[in-house]
């Protein structure tokens, strides 16, 4: 059975996440411990709410830097919604510095004709990866910040009005998606099963 | 391109699903995370859950009813009915909503929105205005609509949407639960005022009806009772849009 730590440091919920990777077979760890984080096979880092929030809670906790060694490690790791975000070098919302584990910044969504994106849109994948195999062609979003879809690590993209985001990213072994797995259906269980099957090499 | 939302509502009071006709006479239409699952299934894009009991003790049933159906299904999920601080806002993504809905609270006390909105995101608040027609426009009302608050609606969506609600549910209080089709005057005011996902509610009779609000350009229509009574499917709605060529899921 595939094991995989979803990384808890206080500001997401994570028991849907939880719920639909127990539904995909695997055995969850629900972990705030920054040994059992670094030391983890697989990471998911989940996220609701601002960047800075997420990242100031992060470094307090001391999981930054546990996932920093995860990743050092080359283990795969998945970030989903604000746990894509603060992936990246800088946040534009409050400003902040993230985990610079993929190049690239984090923007407020411009050319939308209405904000938070929320919904159900399409994702059209860029380049071949392991984790671009079974994309779902739509899943639900929740977010008004983004990496555009120029980013050296995008993998697929999602357009919304005159933008275009990055909805998937990865680059080595650490990975994103902008929408909810957990929340799309069948197609993001897929996803999800993809991930937990992925040995974190592109 | 982003899709336009089918949300079917479940009204839930004393742990079972109830609809009413303006919000009385309540009917039983079964248990609530049935009815969520099945609806899911049916392809419903998002599930509104609206508790209609008061008090703590019912409160706690419904954070563990709340989490029991967030750990089941697998679309979106909104919660509300009786918020009134950010403690209950917490609890409820806590239990696993997606996105919490604050109604009454919010017009009593506008500065819950920001509080909210600084602590959770924006993307998870919604504001819920139940709005009534007057002479010149419409007015919100509270309490279920046995509170006037002599507050233009439009006015307070705005304010709303200044302080961080990050979507408006708004439901015509004169078509909720009568099938007369929504109010669409009170959608085109809306959209042209505000920037943010609005979702239309109250007053669905037939699929024509939800492709006509959509047709404006609300992002999600919300309907209870052509569900609960098992006149139609959320599927049968979605096609019926698709041939207005609304983008459907």
């Amino acid at each position: 059975m595939t094991t995989v730590t979803v990384v808890d440091y206080g500001g997401g919920n994570v028991r849907s996440l939880c719920a639909a990777l127990e539904r995909c077979g695997a055995e969850v760890t629900v972990s705030s411990d920054p040994t059992v984080v670094s030391a983890s096979d697989r990471l998911m880092l989940a996220g609701q709410g601002a960047a800075g929030t997420t990242m100031r809670a992060l470094e307090a906790t001391g999981l930054a830097e546990a996932l920093r060694e995860a990743a050092a490690r080359r283990i795969p790791l998945l970030g989903v919604c604000v746990g894509l975000q603060v992936l990246f070098e800088r946040s534009e919302e409050d400003d902040c510095a993230c985990l610079g584990l993929l190049q690239g910044s984090v923007q407020r969504i411009d050319g939308a004709e209405r904000l938070p994106h929320l919904g159900w849109n399409d994702i059209e994948p860029l380049a071949e990866h392991p984790l671009t195999i079974d994309l779902p062609t739509v899943a639900y979003f929740a977010h008004s910040y983004a990496v555009t879809a120029d980013v050296p690590s995008a993998l697929a993209v999602t357009g919304i009005d005159a933008a275009t985001i990055a909805s998937v990213v990865g680059g080595g072994s650490v990975a994103g998606v902008q929408f909810h797995p957990e929340r799309s259906s069948e197609g993001g269980r897929q996803f999800l099963q993809r991930f937990l099957a992925w040995d974190g090499i592109a | 391109m982003l899709r336009r939302r089918i949300i079917p509502c479940l009204d839930v009071s004393g742990g079972r699903v109830v609809k009413g006709v303006e919000f009385v006479n309540l009917r039983d239409c079964g248990e609530p995370v049935d009815a969520a699952l099945r609806y899911a299934a049916q392809g419903a894009d998002e599930l509104c859950w609206l508790n209609i009991t008061a008090g703590e003790e019912a409160w706690d049933e419904l954070l563990t009813q709340v989490a029991d159906a967030g750990t089941r299904i697998d679309v979106p999920l909104t919660v509300g009915g009786g918020v009134s601080d950010e403690p209950h806002v917490r609890d409820l993504l806590g239990a696993g909503a997606d996105k919490v809905s604050i109604n009454s609270a919010a017009l009593d006390r506008p500065g819950l929105v920001t509080e909210c909105a600084e602590r959770h995101g924006s993307q998870c608040i919604v504001v819920a205005i139940d709005a009534r027609r007057t002479a010149s426009g419409w007015e919100a009302v509270a309490s279920g609509g046995r509170r006037t608050t002599g507050r233009d609606a439009v006015e307070w969506a705005q304010e709303a949407v200044e302080r961080g609600a990050g979507e408006l549910l708004v439901t015509s209080m004169d078509s909720d639960g009568t099938q007369r089709g929504y109010a669409l005057d009170l959608y085109e005011r809306l959209l042209a005022a505000v920037d943010v996902p609005i979702i239309a509610s109250g007053g669905a009779s037939s699929p024509e009806d939800i492709a006509d609000v959509l047709a404006l350009g609300v992002s999600a229509a919300l309907a209870a009772s052509i569900f609960h009574d098992g006149l139609h499917t959320v599927e049968e709605v979605k096609q019926t849009c698709r041939k207005r060529n609304l983008p459907m899921r």
